[in-house]
């Protein structure tokens, strides 16, 4: 027994080691080289027939072998394990691309989705979100909003009326009654708006629905000015159209507010019609009870379906009522 | 209404004006500018009035031909060849000659056509861009153009029409005095009123004039009679063509008059045949079921509520509508009466809503018009009978008096709060004289004009300084509510509700609520879903009802997929449904101008039915596409049912399930959900009958939740949550089959005491024999303090188990 031949048996035993294919074969060179046969494990029992002073040297060479051999083994050990997980997970391997969803895709109607936007961004500068009937007493329809009954404006917009006629009940032809049964219940300030379905007896086409939406704004309030009228519309056009969009108002009618504007927007290179608004006529604040030397208020009010058909394209207004879910699909939950 | 920019320029210097800068002015002052017609734009000459020499009439082509001679003043004739019939030898005509330029891009050229040389084209209106009659070529009155005129100049072609909207409080527009005196406001231009001149005219009162009066309906009116007229004065080409630039037909010198002035002032006006009249004229209501034939031939049943002008025998003008066709003023007629009247907008506004009848004059009467028109508009009518016509003024009846608006009191801070500006006082004196007010600084006294009978109240005014101003003189600024706003609990519910059931697959839809009577009777709806509210003037006759149900809508949305190609789907909807199941009252209509009583509001709220909103859904064919991963298989009737649950759990309400048999669904598969024990959804199975009546797939599916009728969830009390271990333990128990699955889970429960958990069914199998079913479950139990022991939890589950065999005979399956 020297060092030199216990550097030897070191040497082989790494060499069996690397040697090894797999996890077996390490096992096989394992016992070849450290098993009960094994040289070093011969001459590590053979120690106690030497001299102290032979048994002290030899124990240390002896030791610092068996330590190296045992760290090369732990090496290999990782590197097959590595190896054999390796091969395992190759065989694994699957076709990720195919179609793992398979449930149906739904969606929210984007009719929905605009008017969930709206109500955000008006819920944020402190408006609440009216709601009231569909079938509405024509009183608050339009002889309270200083639309009386042989006026050509009450042609301007033509009703669906429920029978018995004498119950004076009509589909409401805008969200505006709710300003009315707004004001007639609360004191100002008052800042809503409301989202809701209207009713026109307009045939079916392209761009009519006897059936649409409506969103109308309503702020009563002291000191307000149609300037607050135009910062209003001027950021909520920004927010449905982007950030360089331009309104315009053109001085209009409508028998609810005076004065009366149109509001354009300037979109995509061409100006749109975009709604109707105008400072609350005082004949209407009046009716509801509220002082107009106190306060004042604006109005406006435009369509849900055509803002849906400018800002997305929408040529055709069958798509938005048809339902067909190839349409709505497109717009998932307005994420 | 269409503006000729020729006719405004009569009254407003437009020389150095574009077009572009007038349309602009338009649309700045409030009218919508639909169209610019820029007529001649597209037409060259030579076009020239020709005298028709010789006609050959050329008969072995497939449609009559003639080779016409023409005189153009050329020292020669030409020949040109003509398709138009409508004219003879000595007529005069127009003709575009060789080197002309047509609308369309059309070169008229000497060329070789029928085996004859055409020189030349006889025009049509519709040929040189005039308008749409194609009836015939253009023939001129006799008189009224010399042969080698320039046609183009003395038809007046090259000009520009406005054709611009004219909102309903703006009536002194449809006038070109109106739409001149915009511009002019608009452009800071001058502008000269054209009453002027009419306010400078007398007439000698020679008599026999016809009388007029006004028993109903009028505020003020002018008969002025005429005698003497010249039945075959021709219009000059100047009247005519104004006419015809507006849109309306040349018809005779005397209608022709009248409608030009309507067309220049704004005031309707009536030509009587005054021969025709039996002794004076009077304005008052029919009398109820009297017939009377308009102009348009139509005979038309009156009532008591329309306002006619009449004589001593019969109805001659539905007042402010249409004339009557014994009176109108015929080829013959000598002796005229021509009436001006400032009828009631609202009696117009009836009389043409309920004859269906909306012509020239009712739009304008039903508007307001000014009321010094009825003499001044009369007078320039009369004016222009007698110069064109040769008549002679015999006499004028006048009845009622003009009633002008009245003065407002304006603060000019006012006009300043409201529109956010800082407008100098001299601004807003200036804006409001540029519209015709008069106006006195010194205590701000506002008259309005006669024309303006829109403007009552100072907030009018305001409007009319904003325009002049223009509104693009506002400033921008956001207001600041004092709210902190948020949705209601309702509203969160429902878009919750919303994107929870987008989020698993289901699409939304929004259906018009109009439903078939023949759809009411197939889904056999009875109760308050069978209580319709009726449309009077539905959109069509086949769905005249108001929806009671989301069932009906969401078949015709499924039905429309099905009809496209789509195969398995679920659509859902929320909205609001109609039950005429309230007593109904009589409509409730407080006076204006000041708020009703707690009481009256109250009323007319509860005087509108409620409209609760409901939730639909409906699942038809497969709950997946067909895929690769799973066999996919029907929507059944527990999909449906799951999914109201699933809407129920999100409103954190606790809910039991009951059978029901309830149209449309399937008597056996309809599940009742109960909250707080009020029904409050159904879900199951449709009818089968239904499917196949609407063409669905056999075992669709669907579910209605009352979202009105849900409870406001509670705030969550939250309960200790246990860590000491669960026990779990299955029973299998053996039971009949009328026992259902929720009565047997309910007794395990009650029996079980209060370490049980959870309870979840897992297994049922119904092969067991005897006609039973077994139905499994597995319990878990947990104390809050202590891990249970075994005697515990045996103790628990044989609890359990012995309160479902006492109460239905549970036996545990062995």
């Amino acid at each position: 027994m020297n060092p030199q031949e216990i550097n030897e048996w070191v040497s082989a035993a790494k060499s069996a080691f690397a040697a090894a294919g797999d996890l077996d074969e390490l096992k096989t060179a394992r016992l070849a080289h450290t098993g009960d046969k094994a040289p070093i494990s011969l001459a590590s029992r053979g120690l106690g027939s030497l001299s102290p002073e032979d048994k002290a040297s030899f124990g240390k060479i002896i030791g610092e072998a068996k330590a190296a051999i045992a760290t090369a083994l732990a090496d290999e050990t990782t590197r097959l394990e590595l190896a054999r997980d390796q091969k395992i997970l190759l065989e694994e391997v699957v076709d990720i691309t195919l179609p793992a969803k398979v449930t149906h895709a739904g969606g929210l109607h984007p009719i929905t989705i605009i008017k969930n936007d709206i109500s955000d961004f008006f819920l944020a500068q402190g408006y609440s979100v009216a709601e009231g009937p569909e079938l509405e007493s024509s009183w608050l329809n339009f002889d309270a909003l200083n639309i009386p009954a042989d006026h050509p404006a009450r042609t301007m917009q033509d009703t669906f009326f429920v029978e018995p006629l004498s119950a004076g009940l009509v589909l409401r032809t805008q969200t505006s009654p709710l300003q009315i049964r707004t004001m007639l219940t609360s004191e100002p300030p008052i800042y809503i708006i409301s989202p809701g379905r209207t009713f026109r007896a307009d045939e079916l086409d392209a761009t009519h629905s006897p059936v649409f939406h409506q969103v109308e704004g309503l702020v009563v309030d002291r000191g307000i000015s149609m300037a607050h009228l135009k910062g209003t519309l001027d950021n909520f056009a920004r927010h449905m159209f982007g950030p360089d969009v331009t309104t315009r108002l053109r001085p209009s009618f409508f028998p609810f507010t005076e004065p009366s504007a149109e509001v354009d927007v300037f979109f995509n290179g061409r100006w749109i019609e975009w709604g109707g608004c105008g400072m609350v006529n005082p004949k209407v604040l009046a009716t509801c009870g509220i002082d107009t030397t106190e306060f004042s208020g604006f109005a406006f009010g435009m369509g849900l379906e055509r803002t849906l058909m400018v800002r997305h394209g929408i040529t055709d207004l069958h798509e938005i009522v048809e339902g067909d879910l190839r349409f709505t699909r497109q717009f998932g939950v307005g994420l | 209404m269409r503006i000729p920019r020729s006719w405004v320029n009569d009254f407003v210097n437009l020389n150095s004006v574009t077009d572009e800068a007038i349309a602009d002015a338009f649309v700045r002052v409030g009218f919508e500018v639909e169209d610019v017609i820029k007529q001649g734009a597209d037409l060259t000459g030579p076009l020239v009035v020709a005298r028709v020499i010789a006609i050959e009439e050329l008969t072995e082509h497939k449609k009559p031909i003639r080779y016409v001679e023409l005189d153009c003043n050329e020292g020669q004739t030409r020949f040109v060849i003509c398709g138009a019939r409508n004219f003879t030898v000595n007529d005069l005509v127009v003709a575009a000659l060789p080197g002309a330029v047509l609308p369309g891009n059309f070169a008229i050229s000497a060329r070789e056509t029928y085996g004859k040389t055409s020189n030349g084209m006889i025009c049509s209106a519709k040929e040189l861009g005039l308008g749409d009659d194609h009836s015939g070529i253009i023939v001129l009155p006799e008189g009224t153009a010399k042969v080698g005129d320039d046609a183009i100049d003395l038809l007046q072609i090259n000009d520009t029409i406005f054709d611009i909207a004219v909102n309903p409080d703006r009536g002194y527009a449809l006038s070109i005095r109106g739409a001149a005196r915009e511009i002019a406001g608009a452009l800071n231009l001058v502008f000269t009123d054209p009453v002027e001149h009419a306010k400078s005219l007398a007439f000698p009162e020679v008599g026999p004039a016809t009388t007029m009066t006004i028993t109903n309906g009028a505020m003020v009116g002018y008969l002025r009679s005429l005698d003497n007229f010249n039945p075959k004065a021709a219009s000059p080409i100047w009247l005519s063509r104004r006419v015809e630039k507006v849109g309306m037909r040349s018809i005779s010198l005397a209608v022709d008059v009248t409608n030009y002035v309507m067309i220049e002032l704004g005031q309707p006006l009536h030509a009587f045949d005054r021969a025709k009249i039996v002794n004076g004229l009077e304005i008052t209501y029919a009398a109820d079921g009297t017939k009377f034939k308009t102009l348009d031939n139509q005979e038309r049943v009156l009532s008591g509520s329309d306002l006619v002008v009449r004589d001593s025998k019969q109805v001659l003008a539905l007042a402010g509508t249409m004339g009557g066709l014994d009176s109108e003023i015929t080829e013959a007629t000598t002796t005229i009466a021509i009436e001006a009247v400032r009828f009631d907008p609202i009696a117009i506004a009836k009389n043409s809503r309920h004859h269906k009848l909306s012509t020239e004059a009712s739009r304008r009467l039903e508007r307001g018009v000014d009321p010094s028109l009825a003499e001044f508009a009369s007078a320039r009518a009369a004016e222009l009978m007698i110069s064109l016509g040769g008549a002679k003024y015999l006499g004028t009846s006048k009845a009622g008096e003009a009633k002008f608006p009245a003065i407002i009191s304006l603060d000019p801070k006012y006009v300043n709060d409201r529109l956010g500006t800082a407008l100098s006082e001299a601004e807003i004196a200036k804006s409001l004289r540029t519209v015709g007010c008069d106006v006195d600084t010194n205590n701000w006294q506002v008259d309005p004009p006669s024309w303006r009978s829109d403007l009552q109240i100072p907030a009018d005014l305001v409007e009319e300084v904003a325009r002049i101003v223009g509104y693009d003189q506002i400033p921008s600024i956001l207001p600041r509510s004092p709210y902190a706003a948020t949705l209601t609990p309702v509203q969160q519910r429902r878009r919750t509700i919303a994107s929870a059931l987008a989020a698993r697959g289901l699409t939304e839809v929004q259906n018009f609520p109009f439903v078939a009577e023949s759809t009411m009777k197939t889904l056999n709806y009875t109760g308050e879903r069978a209580a319709t509210f009726r449309i009077a003037n539905p959109m069509s006759e086949e769905t005249p009802l108001m929806r009671t149900h989301l069932i009906p809508g969401l078949i015709g949305a499924a039905q429309r997929n099905l009809s496209r190609g789509a195969r398995d789907f679920a659509l859902f909807e929320i909205g609001a449904i109609f039950r005429n199941t309230t007593k109904l009252v009589d409509g409730i209509f407080p006076t204006l101008g000041v708020k009703p009583d707690a009481a009256t509001i109250k009323a007319i709220f509860e005087s509108v039915p409620p409209q609760p909103i409901h939730l639909g859904a409906i699942f038809v064919g497969k709950t997946t596409g067909d895929n690769w991963r799973t066999k996919a298989r029907n929507y059944e009737w527990a999909d449906a049912i799951a999914e109201a649950q699933t809407v129920l759990d999100l409103c954190g309400l606790s809910y039991s399930v009951e059978r029901s048999d309830f149209a449309p669904w399937h008597p056996g598969r309809c599940a009742e959900l109960l909250v707080d024990g009020k029904a409050v959804a159904h879900a199951g199975e449709l009818h089968p009958r239904v499917c196949s009546e609407f063409g669905l797939p056999p075992r669709s599916c669907a579910l209605v939740i009352n979202l009105d009728a849900l409870p406001a969830s509670n705030t969550v009390r939250a309960a200790a949550i246990g860590a000491m271990p669960i026990a779990v333990q299955d029973v299998a128990l053996v039971v009949e089959p009328s026992v259902s699955a929720a009565q047997l889970q309910q007794a395990l429960v009650d029996g079980a005491g209060d370490l049980l958990e959870s309870i979840v069914l897992f297994d049922r199998y119904d092969k067991i024999g005897d006609g039973k079913i077994s139905l499994a479950f597995t319990l878990s139990f947990r104390a809050a303090d202590r891990t249970l022991t075994g005697e515990e939890i045996s103790a628990a589950r044989e609890a359990a188990v012995a309160n479902a065999s006492k109460l239905y005979g549970a036996t545990v399956r062995s």
